[in-house]
């Protein structure tokens, strides 16, 4: 995932939308705007539809170091 | 001297020392239920008794709706309630307010215990709740690695919020030790911190089962988590200290797994509607450029030095017209042109005389024409009577007068020439005709 949030980019598309619909904006701010939000709104979409859930077990072996391991749900019955 | 008290100022004493005592405030018995009565109103009496004693109970008609069981005589319970008495008697009571089975009962009673003791302390308080973070990036479980609660919940996770990670504290859930176990897999996902939010729980079982999340240690490590927890504790109706406790109450793991985390279907749908809000601001952004472009460009040419000069020369042109209306020049453009228009007149005047001499002269002809016919007809008149006068002279009048008329091959003879010696000739009389011979020929001038 990139270092922005799904959240903060979400927040700045919906910011870009607001200030466009205010329409103060000049006219090459404007398309700047819009090509930005444009990005954002298909890197947004794509995070949603192509986001694979990553799960993983923490555990605590004998020496009582913890390790971090994929966790498969599936072999459970 | 001893004050003198009336029964009911005894009563009343009695009954006030009783009301203001603690442990007569709320107490809990055990006893066995006999005479038990359920009166029309709802309301219930009975008397709870043991080996050596007995005491009666009343059971309001709300508390008795609040029974999770049917009470009946010999049934061991244990009643919570405060001692008080009846004045019209003098018999102390206890006023239920709870009442359980026994057996049950005993754990029942210690969660009510801690469920109190843990309210004082503040445990419960809803100032004590952390917030709920709307989308974790993290979500930790701490329940059993086996079972369906966590594959349930990691299953809801996945199809909601797939963004989010989920790290599992695998913990032991039930019987000894289970408690003390939960609490140290809450401790080590705060210590590791990278979560966002605790998902805290296991599946449904009996009240035993469910015990750890009714113990103290639990209880305090979910208040101490500096992360927010979520309690998923078995079903439904099952209400444990873990619930009361925990920042946000999930009746069960997968309910939990919905709170968690935001669902990314309703996330479409706002994208969706952003791009159509976006595409549309644009759109309409480039509409109100072009046509205040257009209205700029109207009012730019309005004020073109183009447009100045065209209108400075129409004012030129203006000034000039009068200017030449003055000139010399003008004067003799227009004397030409009254010279002109005489010259003009004088042709339609000229035309129009030679018209009217061409009109006389047609008349003129037509008068003629008149006197000829006149003259035509004067002539034929003459040519009558002259007819009339050949007539007079024709040959037959000719004949008559002893004339005759000689032909050959019945053509008239005028020249002796044209005959032959021996050629036959007809002469015609004036009446009949004769054959003749021609003998002897004089050739000769005209008779």
């Amino acid at each position: 995932m990139a270092e922005k949030t799904f959240e903060s980019q979400m927040e700045r598309l919906e910011e870009i939308v607001r200030t466009l619909e205010k329409g103060e904006t000049p006219l090459e701010e404007s398309i700047k705007l819009f090509s930005e939000g444009t990005k954002l709104s298909a890197t947004l979409d794509k995070l949603l539809n192509q986001a694979e859930q990553k799960v993983t077990v923490l555990t605590e072996n004998e020496q009582g170091e913890l390790t971090e391991e994929p966790f498969d749900t599936e072999g459970e019955a | 001297m001893s004050t003198i008290y009336s029964v009911t100022q005894l009563n009343t004493a009695i009954r006030d020392l009783l009301e203001t005592s603690p442990p007569f405030r709320n107490i809990f018995v055990q006893g066995e239920i006999s005479n038990f009565k359920r009166h029309s109103s709802g309301h219930c009496y009975l008397s709870l008794k043991d080996a050596d004693g007995a005491i009666n109970a009343v059971l309001f008609r709300s508390d008795a709706m609040r029974l999770k069981f049917q009470p009946e005589n010999g049934m061991q319970v244990i009643a919570r309630g405060r001692v008080s008495m009846f004045p019209k008697t003098g018999a102390v009571q206890l006023y239920i307010a709870e009442m359980m089975p026994q057996g049950a009962g005993a754990l029942q009673i210690a969660f009510e215990q801690l469920k109190k003791k843990l309210e004082a302390e503040g445990l419960f308080a809803e100032s004590a709740k952390q917030p709920i973070p709307s989308m974790p990036r993290r979500v930790a479980l701490v329940t059993s690695p086996t079972g369906a609660a966590v594959r349930d919940m990691i299953r809801i996770l996945g199809r909601r919020w797939p963004l989010a990670s989920v790290v599992l504290f695998p913990a032991q859930v039930q019987g000894a030790g289970a408690a003390e176990s939960i609490a140290r897999a809450i401790a080590l996902a705060n210590a590791l911190s990278d979560a966002d939010v605790i998902l805290c729980g296991r599946g449904g079982g009996s009240m035993e089962d469910l015990w750890a999340f009714n113990e103290e240690v639990t209880a305090r490590a979910i208040y101490e988590s500096a992360l927010p927890v979520i309690s998923a504790v078995g079903h439904e109706p099952d209400v444990t200290i873990a619930d009361f406790v925990a920042d946000l109450r999930a009746p069960t793991p997968s309910g939990a797994a919905e709170l968690a985390v935001p669902d990314r279907a309703v996330f479409l749908d706002t994208l969706r509607k952003n791009e159509g809000r976006l595409a549309f601001a644009m759109e309409d952004r480039l509409v109100t450029c072009g046509e205040t472009l257009f209205e700029w460009e109207a009012r730019l040419k309005e004020r073109s030095p183009i447009r100045l000069i065209a209108e400075r020369r129409l004012l030129l042109d203006g000034v000039i017209e009068r200017l030449e209306n003055r000139s010399p020049r003008h004067t003799i453009a227009e004397m030409r042109g009254v010279l002109a228009a005489t010259k003009q007149h004088l042709t339609l005047a000229a035309g129009q005389q030679v018209r009217r001499d061409r009109q006389r002269l047609t008349l003129s002809a037509q008068r003629l024409g008149g006197a000829a016919t006149a003259r035509i007809h004067g002539a034929r008149l003459r040519f009558s009577h002259t007819v009339a006068t050949l007539d007079a002279l024709s040959p037959l009048q000719v004949l008559a007068r002893g004339y005759a008329v000689v032909r050959a091959e019945k053509k008239a003879v005028v020249d002796a020439a044209a005959l032959s010696v021996g050629d036959t000739i007809n002469i015609q009389f004036h009446r009949g005709a004769a054959d003749c011979r021609v003998t002897n020929i004089k050739k000769g001038r005209k008779a």
